[in-house]
């Protein structure tokens, strides 16, 4: 059971509600990034890596400090006697968490791994304000997805946006060499681009997955 | 004099959308009708005058290599302000804008502002172009649901403009049309900068 339910939220966040064209979540980076294919590779895989690290890390945050649960470790802690609900905190204290760990990934991996650095290392500052992030925690907290659904939700979100990325980074590279209308070149067609693969990507809502 | 440029500028020449493509996320999300367009505009825009007042307040005070979490620290504060505040006074119109009230932490117009105005400037300059930048966006976003709205529902502020007849391009109140609509749009004012420096040219 347990299995089947992770799978109908990988299919989900994958192609149902695929962040770009469907939540509309990431908009930024994703047609800034989207011009070059390795540039749109680096970017999804450090995309999808920050997202998954998001997820593990709010969902310890809100479970422990934020939620009004007997797991919160303040209600423990200060022996009060019902559990404080701190969830109005939410917003604050994921955008500071997501902020610190963006600029701790960033430190660990320029120290540990210099080539990975290079193809990552300049995506990574670009994400802290990348709502897709923000976003991927407070959509965990809105489902009340458990510890182990919140990573597969924030991994097969990533992967999404990846592929939204890619699919539109091998679009652009053709439409280079196209006779565009002056004024359309650049970012306008490549917001048509999007529009239309959204709806392509439409089809997918017929999808039953229960 | 120079107030009222402040003011302006952020109207049409520096539009945060159409001639600097920030804050596209909830332009796209929200623009379905022209209600919530208008809501999440004025959300952003007491958001953007609070957080650049403040900051313009604090921008000798804030160490230059700690500046970013700073900022961010206080625009997220009024953004909960604004969080708690539409939940208890507008709960249909939060219910519908739903993740899209937090996520104005986000927005990259509002950071942007903060780094490239009011981190430099005094406090009266920093409220008129927080002013200025969230109406513009504001204008923004009712252009682009406005658009949306009459063509996706066949109405404006929820009133019916068009007979029983009317087919509604439903594509348009779908995140494809948000796409499409921007892109156009985008691609008109392009077209308008362009016209407007051939015309010079040619004198």
């Amino acid at each position: 059971m347990e299995l089947r339910v992770l799978l109908i939220i990988a299919v989900s966040a994958i192609f149902l509600n695929n962040f770009v064209f469907s939540r509309v979540l990431g908009i930024c980076p994703y047609i800034g990034v989207s011009g070059q294919m390795d540039s749109a590779i680096g970017m999804g895989m450090a995309v999808t890596f920050v997202l998954t690290l998001a997820s593990i890390v709010a969902w310890l945050v809100y479970t422990f400090f934020l939620a009004p649960t007997t797991a919160n470790l303040f209600y423990h802690l200060f022996a009060l006697e019902k559990p404080p609900d701190l969830t109005f905190l939410n917003t604050i204290v994921f955008i500071l968490v997501i902020a610190t760990l963006v600029q701790f990934v960033e430190m660990v991996i320029q120290k540990t791994s210099p080539s990975l650095y290079k193809s990552l290392g300049i995506y990574l500052p670009l994400i802290t304000t990348n709502c897709a992030v923000l976003g991927v925690a407070l959509l965990n907290v809105a489902a009340g997805y458990r510890f182990i659904e919140s990573i597969v939700h924030g991994f097969t979100a990533g992967i999404g946006f990846t592929i939204a990325l890619v699919l539109m980074a091998g679009i652009r590279e053709k439409l280079e060499l196209k006779d565009i209308p002056q004024s359309m070149r650049g970012t306008p067609i490549a917001f048509i681009m999007a529009g239309l693969i959204a709806l392509a990507f439409l089809g997918f809502s017929g999808l039953k997955l229960m | 004099m120079s107030l009222l440029k402040e003011f302006s500028k952020g109207i049409y020449t520096q539009n945060p959308v159409f001639k600097q493509a920030l804050g596209l996320c909830p332009l796209l999300a929200v623009s379905s009708t022209v209600s919530n367009g208008i809501g999440m505009g004025i959300a952003a825009t007491f958001v953007l005058v609070c957080s650049n007042s403040i900051i313009s307040l604090l921008r000798k005070v804030v160490p230059k290599k700690i500046r970013i979490p700073v900022y961010i620290v206080i625009i997220a504060t009024f953004v909960t302000i604004t969080d708690l505040t539409m939940a208890g006074f507008a709960p249909d119109l939060y219910a519908r804008l739903g993740i899209f009230v937090p996520l104005i932490v986000v927005n990259c117009m509002i950071l942007g502002r903060a780094e490239a105005f009011s981190g430099k400037n005094k406090l009266l300059p920093s409220i008129v172009d927080g002013l200025g930048m969230g109406l513009g966006f504001t204008l923004a976003l009712f252009i682009i649901s406005a658009i949306r709205e009459i063509l996706g529902n066949g109405t404006f502020f929820g009133i019916p403009l068009f007979g029983a007849s009317y087919e509604p391009v439903l594509v348009m109140i779908l995140p494809a049309g948000a796409f499409m609509t921007i892109g156009f749009l985008l691609g008109l004012f392009n077209w308008l900068e362009n016209r407007k420096q051939n015309k010079k040219s040619a004198v």
